[in-house]
């Protein structure tokens, strides 16, 4: 079958397998390989992009589901040269180890502050319950979403500012 | 890596097209909303459709709402949906104390009400709470639609009283005045099934006594997801710890869990009982207006 889909602003077609899943045309038919493929079982939360905004594990979607629909991945967090906050975060803070579940947990981070710019601790461990850290390095991926929701919250007072 | 066995892939934009196309390709057809349980299982080739029909467009089914004394739930209703609706948080708070503990938070922007009840697994914490509550399964077909009772809805494990060429579109629950509920689970990990769990709503009459109750149990083997013995040795009764107790105690032994890597017998029909009695006494406690 054949799809098209907007992927991180971008229109993409291709002529698939039904049962091709969205992670595999991500990694594999565009070559977008920032979107990690982990557990396979949409446990573990490496493969987490946005499908018409919402992050959703695309293990467990099938690339057929986002056909007309709108994907974002970790590529496109970062605006040219500069770094999400959320990316920036995760540098200052140490968020990552092995950085195999990054991509996931920033695309999570990314949508919660967009919901809810100055969550507490609580409200970031909820939010990324889903996305699994073998290193469990979950301290520092806690403070480098903090780290991100006080910059940009920064950022925009000094924009306004100007 | 793990990929399903090829299928057919159909896609309906209305409930209507969905039976004609659930119709036209027989038995081994299924229709596919969030994924979430259908798809693992074709990935373990436990599930093999020849054709999948996706209802991810039938965004008019996503709606928690409330008619009349009833509240409806569209079968599309996604749980990030149910956990956040204001009109279950009035109403029936077992609604979002049983999502909290569904899988997580990016999982629940996908999977549905209806493809969890659909599922029937016989861990599934939705369906547990659907019993409890009592209400009705709106299922569709060509020929128009039919209402069946929720205790009647699933009719064995992975099987509901669905048919072919049927579809569930909608699940009604009365709003019951000076009423409580509340869900409570056990598991492994955060995010897993159920080791057990249970949830119960109650119902006071103007005394303070139960003038009606519904339990929900899960994961342990009880018929149609309830423990209706239980319920009636309960109602009519003050809502005091030891005629609560009693009613657990009947629950836990009328259930019929399976040792398995979760944990043996005695010790899943030892949470039921704890489990039972805790789910009690909060909706007891939130039907009186306390804060629970």
């Amino acid at each position: 079958m054949r799809v098209s889909m907007r992927v991180n602003g971008a229109e993409t077609q291709a002529e698939i397998e039904p049962r091709l899943l969205l992670v595999h045309y991500l990694r594999n038919t565009l070559g977008l390989t920032g979107t990690h493929w982990g557990c396979d079982t949409s446990n573990c939360g490496a493969c987490t992009v946005w499908l018409d905004g919402l992050p959703v594990k695309s293990c467990t979607t099938l690339a057929a589901m986002a056909d007309g629909h709108e994907v974002r991945t970790v590529e496109d967090l970062a605006d040219g040269e500069s770094l999400d906050p959320v990316q920036q975060g995760f540098m200052e803070e140490h968020g990552l180890q092995c950085g195999f579940c990054t991509p996931g947990m920033m695309m999570t981070a990314r949508a919660l502050l967009d919901r809810d710019p100055d969550p507490d601790e609580a409200t970031i461990r909820e939010a990324i319950s889903g996305n699994l850290c073998r290193c469990t390095g979950y301290e520092n991926i806690v403070r480098a979403i903090r780290w991100a929701a006080e910059h940009q919250a920064t950022q925009a007072r000094e924009e306004a500012a100007l | 890596m793990q990929v399903p066995a090829p299928f057919e892939y159909e896609r309906a934009v209305s409930v209507d097209e969905a039976i004609a196309l659930l119709a036209r390709h027989g038995p081994e057809a299924r229709l596919v909303a969030g994924g979430h349980s259908l798809l693992p299982m074709m990935k373990l080739r436990l599930a093999r459709p020849e054709t999948l029909i996706d209802i991810n467009g039938l965004a008019d089914l996503d709606y928690i709402r409330t008619e009349g004394d009833e509240i409806a739930i569209g079968a599309m209703t996604r749980h990030a949906g149910v956990l956040d609706s204001a009109v279950l948080a009035e109403h029936y708070r077992i609604f979002a104390e049983a999502e909290r503990v569904i899988a997580d938070p990016i999982v629940r922007n996908r999977g549905t009400v209806g493809g969890s009840l659909c599922q029937a697994d016989p861990s599934e914490d939705l369906s547990a709470v659907f019993a409890a509550l009592r209400g009705t399964a709106v299922i569709r077909s060509a020929s128009g639609s039919r209402n069946v009772d929720l205790r009647q809805f699933h009719t064995g494990p992975y099987e509901t009283a669905v048919g072919a060429a049927e579809m569930l579109v909608e699940v009604r629950l009365p709003i019951r005045p000076n009423c409580g509920s509340a869900y409570e689970k056990v598991e492994r990990r955060a995010g897993d099934w159920s080791i057990a769990a249970a949830g119960a709503f109650v119902q006071l009459d103007g005394e303070g006594r139960i003038a009606d109750l519904g339990i929900g149990l899960t994961a342990v083997g009880a018929e149609h997801f309830t423990c209706e013995e239980a319920e009636d040795a309960l109602r009519g009764e003050a809502p005091a710890e030891e005629a609560i107790s009693r009613a657990a105690a009947i629950c836990a032994e009328r259930c019929q869990p399976q040792a398995d890597q979760r944990g043996p017998v005695d010790y899943k029909r030892h949470l039921v009982g704890v489990l039972v009695a805790r789910a009690l006494a909060r909706a007891a406690a939130r039907a009186r207006g306390e804060a629970a």
